[in-house]
């Protein structure tokens, strides 16, 4: 490692990075990620373009969370590189709260912060990014005025578009027009623990919808519900994808991925084995893995 | 029988012995109210150098430091400690004794409580912590905001049984002359050389204190639940 901060990676090898391709938004870069001794991703090359719905099948242990939880570094790969819009995720000076701003997740068990209300829980982090943003400006600001007592050609100030309340405003109108969206407008004021898990988990992917995601990463968002919960669930995915959002979801709902994927990716012991349209993947797999998996779960 | 109350009432009312008994009850919350507070900012100090001793290798020292520090004063009796303090430590410093218990007995709470805070800490499911990072908010942030709160939430019944254990533990305060409870009603034992009643009343004192603290540690408890329900 060099001490440049701009090739302080989160590994330690520094391996010349193949240009990414500037058209896809998402680009894994053979991707390996070892706990300990266990390989659970061996070398993943993937691109997700804008637009894409991607669905991700396989079974059980076999990395399709870790691939996921790697797009956002939420796993810090062994090796390899996440590209994001151009960003080099695996790149320490890349600000990854930034990027994840723009990637949203929703996880099997909703993950819904207990000690907030729902209308909170959605507008916890517009409002500290928005306020924590307008504290910077406003002390940029200050010390440009100070310095601009001793300048000769003052320097512009930088314009504060919203106040505090405007900010807080705005993201609690946002939160009700989302909470409306799915119906679910009086629940603004309770705790989550009184909630179905269907209503928990369109809560919790309408408080990823209001940080305006280019992308909707889902880690099998209907596992955890009961099965007359699972309809309203799917159906919010569904329109997200009609909306247009590209989306990389995890899921053992076949039927689901079919009606809704663009391209399905089939991953097993680590390696995507098989991908390609679902019409393909599911009425003529070529790989024996894949058939054998599907003959398990049609 | 009878005349053995009678005498400890006598010494009690008429030779000032409630003065001493009130001045150490004083003590006693005073001593284990303020060693739970000191213990508190000690143990959410170390508790915390211990989380970003796992981040930060700078702050492993630190977090070292936090881990030999709880090993000592959880591995010595807090007697020890008061003997070392008062004779080695603050010797010839002419500290007063009450604050000098009050410092003891919260340097030994913050190891406790240093345990306590790392525990409500790890309570809290993995996924809070998740959700916040992936809504783009820094760890730190994610931390105050999500996990720290709901720590708190379940550590406040340890804590109450912190409080009701350091109150039990003044008792040894009286060896470095401090006026505790025990001290007090001891005095009364040594005047009356009956040991009987006074030590039958200085346990019911007990009791309800810590009954009272009990019922306390229950009403909180049940606000704070009550809060997650609405
Ligand atoms: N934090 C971790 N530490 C150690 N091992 C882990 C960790 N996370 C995952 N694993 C292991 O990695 C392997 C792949 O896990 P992963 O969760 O990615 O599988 P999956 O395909 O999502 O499975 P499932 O369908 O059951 O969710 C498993 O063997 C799992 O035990
Ligand atoms: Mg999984």
């Amino acid at each position: 490692m060099t001490k440049n901060k701009k090739h302080k990676f989160i590994k330690t090898q520094v391996t010349p990075v193949e240009p990414y391709d500037p058209s896809a938004m998402l680009e894994a870069q053979n991707l390996i990620k070892k706990f300990g001794d266990l390989n659970v991703l061996n070398g993943i090359n993937e691109k997700i373009y804008a637009g894409e719905k991607i669905a991700i099948i396989g079974p059980s242990g076999s990395g399709k969370s870790t691939f996921l939880r790697c797009l956002n570094v939420l796993e810090d790969p062994t090796d390899g590189y996440v590209f994001f819009n151009g960003n080099n995720l695996c790149d320490l000076a890349v600000d990854i709260n930034i990027q994840r701003r723009k990637m949203g997740m929703v996880y099997q068990q909703f993950n819904l912060f207990n000690n907030m209300t729902v209308l909170k829980n959605i507008t916890l982090a517009p409002v500290h990014i928005g306020l924590s943003d307008l504290k910077k400006i406003k002390f940029k600001n200050a010390g440009a005025r100070f310095l601009n007592l001793f300048r000769k050609n003052k320097k512009p100030l930088i314009p504060v578009e919203k106040t505090a309340k405007q900010i807080k405003a705005e993201a609690e109108e946002n939160a009700m027009r989302l909470l409306k969206r799915i119906g679910l407008e009086d629940k603004a004021n309770v705790y989550p623990s009184t909630l179905s898990g269907g209503q928990r988990q369109r809560i919790a992917i309408v408080r990823a919808l209001a940080m305006n995601p280019e992308v909707m990463l889902f880690d099998e968002p209907t596992s955890a519900l009961d099965p007359e919960m699972v309809g309203e669930v799917l159906n919010l995915i569904k329109e997200l994808a009609d909306d247009g959002m590209t989306m990389v979801i995890v899921t053992h709902e076949m039927s689901f991925a079919r009606e809704v994927a663009t391209r399905v990716l089939f991953m097993d012991e680590g390696k995507i084995l098989e991908e390609g349209a679902p019409e393909n993947i599911f009425n003529s797999p070529q790989n024996p893995r894949l058939k054998e998996f599907l003959s398990k779960v049609l | 029988m009878a005349e053995r109350f009678q005498l400890f009432f006598k010494h009690f009312a008429e030779y000032g012995g409630y003065k001493n008994i009130l001045l150490g009850l004083r003590n006693t919350l005073v001593i284990a109210v303020c060693g739970l507070i000191i213990g508190i900012v000690i143990g959410t100090l170390i508790a915390c150098v211990q989380l970003a001793g796992k981040r930060n290798k700078a702050a492993k020292v630190f977090s070292v430091a936090g881990e030999v520090y709880t090993a000592i004063f959880r591995g010595t009796p807090i007697i020890v400690q008061l003997l070392i303090f008062h004779y080695i430590i603050f010797s010839g410093t002419g500290i007063n004794s009450l604050l000098e218990a009050v410092i003891v007995f919260g340097l030994n709470s913050g190891a406790y409580v240093a345990e306590i805070m790392r525990g409500g800490i790890a309570s809290v499911d993995a996924g809070q912590l998740e959700a916040g990072r992936t809504l783009g908010l820094s760890y730190t942030t994610s931390m105050i905001k999500i996990v720290f709160p709901q720590a708190i939430k379940n550590v406040i019944p340890t804590l109450g049984n912190e409080l009701i254990a350091l109150t039990k533990d003044t008792s040894v305060a009286g060896y470095v002359a401090t006026m505790d409870l025990n001290a007090a009603f001891t005095a009364i034992a040594g005047a009356t050389y009956d040991f009987m009643v006074p030590y039958i009343m200085l346990a019911l004192v007990y009791l309800v204190l810590v009954a009272a603290m009990t019922v306390l540690i229950k009403l909180t408890e049940r606000r704070l639940k009550k809060s997650d329900k609405k």
